[in-house]
């Protein structure tokens, strides 16, 4: 039906049925590939902001954008232009250099994780072998953009925001990183495709209830505080620290870190996602009366489960940013030492105990 | 299409990305110079001193205790993949492995490295 994997094979017989010189071709797809790449995540971007800024606005009893094209549907290209169009101040004391490489790292970092998700059946980004793994580890480069940020700023509300962001997000990343290490114990593989594939069935959420699902909610917790948001905002608390680590940046260069801001908050969606909820696997009851409700789920097309699901934990994640206060940075650093982390690594031994049981 | 070929392909994307929007705003954005314009933003007196300084030693401590559990992450991903192949005697030196990392926050804890004072 609508599957995108049909659509790439086609261009790629295409191209090279058309065009003999192979190294052309080669190029050609390169070039298709970043452009498909550089369209979805802006794309993402702007209906993340769009969706960021109504659904907030609901929350709070207002109706957000609504001047700019109907329902304010092009309020975030306007925003776009004007960041784009807005003066890009140059302070004088700053360290020149890193001043402007942070924005760069943090793109990179950003960028390269969104580069490496599996939208669809046969359509994604790079399918390593070490695919998780390379993800928990391209997705840290973000940390340092931030603290180089704050440094290379000379300002103190910008260095007192890199460096509780800092604490924040490399103390919060181990409790992501043994999340997902305890599904890796039940996949067996690393590769992404490998472990969506596993889950045809039922996902891995349903195939390891119980300890699947404390690994899913802490994920969850972490990866919300490693996008910097909600109850997790204290790097760039408003009304204590101005803007936190980017206080000084103006113009596209603060656009850089709002972006990524952004785009996190759908990786991590699409990473919890993949590794709990099927990635672009359709919903599947395995019985035996429920033949004609699995080929009716299976009908949907893959990429839009996924969009789907993603979305799905996006909201969730805009809810929880709503919900709750923000923390005090000795409770976040409590609630990960003392709480999360314990949880997490028994939890790894259950799932072990849980794998070879049931196995 | 090798693996590795994509990658380098989004890496340099990336980089065109971040590289083409600052071009453009330098074509179209408006500039001008004045003194108070280049100075830190912080509450409307000039700054005072560097902002370069020293920082709370606390943060430190937690980054040390993130080096220790991050490197045992890295070393258990390997052990994680082969899992179900390695049976018992894996799972045990694991254990053994973990015990020792627990150890360490144990001790952390109670010297109280994980309090913020």
């Amino acid at each position: 039906m609508l599957e995108l994997d049909k659509l790439v094979a086609l261009i790629q017989t295409f191209l090279s049925d058309n065009i003999q010189i192979e190294w052309l071709v080669k190029l050609i797809e390169y070039v298709l590939i970043g452009v498909c790449f550089l369209a979805l995540y802006a794309v993402l971007a702007l209906i993340l902001i769009l969706l960021e800024r109504k659904i907030c606005a609901y929350f709070q009893c207002r109706l957000g954008p609504t001047r700019v094209g109907p329902w304010g549907l092009i309020q975030p290209i306007a925003d776009m232009v004007k960041i784009l169009l807005k003066e890009i101040i140059r302070i004088d004391k700053t360290d020149k250099i890193l001043f402007k490489v942070a924005p760069f790292i943090v793109i990179m970092g950003s960028f390269c994780t969104f580069g490496a998700l599996q939208f669809g059946k046969g359509v994604g980004g790079v399918d390593f072998n070490v695919g998780l793994f390379y993800m928990i580890a391209i997705s840290s480069l973000g940390v340092v953009g931030i603290l180089l940020a704050g440094w290379a700023s000379n300002n103190k509300y910008t260095l007192i925001g890199a460096m509780r962001s800092g604490a924040q997000l490399v103390s919060y990343e181990l409790s992501a990183g043994i999340a997902l290490l305890t599904m890796v114990v039940l996949s067996g593989s690393l590769q992404l495709s490998d472990i969506i594939e596993g889950q045809a069935k039922a996902w891995y959420i349903f195939q390891a209830p119980i300890p699947a699902l404390i690994a899913f909610v802490i994920y969850l917790i972490a990866g919300h505080a490693e996008t910097n948001r909600g109850p997790f905002d204290l790097p760039e608390a408003e009304s204590e620290l101005t803007a936190g680590y980017h206080t000084e940046y103006s113009g596209i260069q603060f656009g850089f870190f709002y972006l990524a801001e952004y785009l996190n908050m759908f990786i991590i969606a699409a990473i919890a996602t993949m590794v709990f909820l099927g990635g672009y696997q359709p919903f599947q009851i395995n019985a035996d009366w429920a033949e004609g409700f699995n080929n009716i789920m299976a009908y949907i097309p893959t990429w839009a489960w996924f969009f789907g699901k993603v979305f799905g934990l996006v909201l969730l994640s805009l809810w929880v940013r709503w919900t709750f206060p923000r923390l005090r940075i000795d409770q976040l650093l409590k609630l990960e030492w003392k709480i999360l982390m314990p949880i997490s690594l028994v939890n790894l031994l259950f799932m072990t105990v849980w794998v070879l049981i049931f196995d | 299409m090798s693996q590795g070929e994509i990658f380098i392909v989004v890496f340099i994307t990336a980089i065109i990305l971040v590289s083409a929007a600052l071009i453009i705003a330098w074509l179209v954005s408006p500039r001008s110079t004045n003194e108070q314009k280049g100075e830190p933003y912080e509450c409307g007196i000039p700054t005072r001193g560097t902002s370069w300084m020293q920082f709370k030693v606390g943060y430190y401590l937690f980054a040390i205790l993130f080096l220790m559990f991050d490197v045992e992450t890295v070393l258990l991903f390997p052990w994680a993949v082969i899992m179900k192949s390695l049976g018992v005697v894996g799972i045990c030196s694991v254990l053994f492995f973990l015990f020792i990392l627990v150890l360490g926050l144990a001790y952390a804890w109670k010297k109280g490295a994980l309090e913020w004072k």
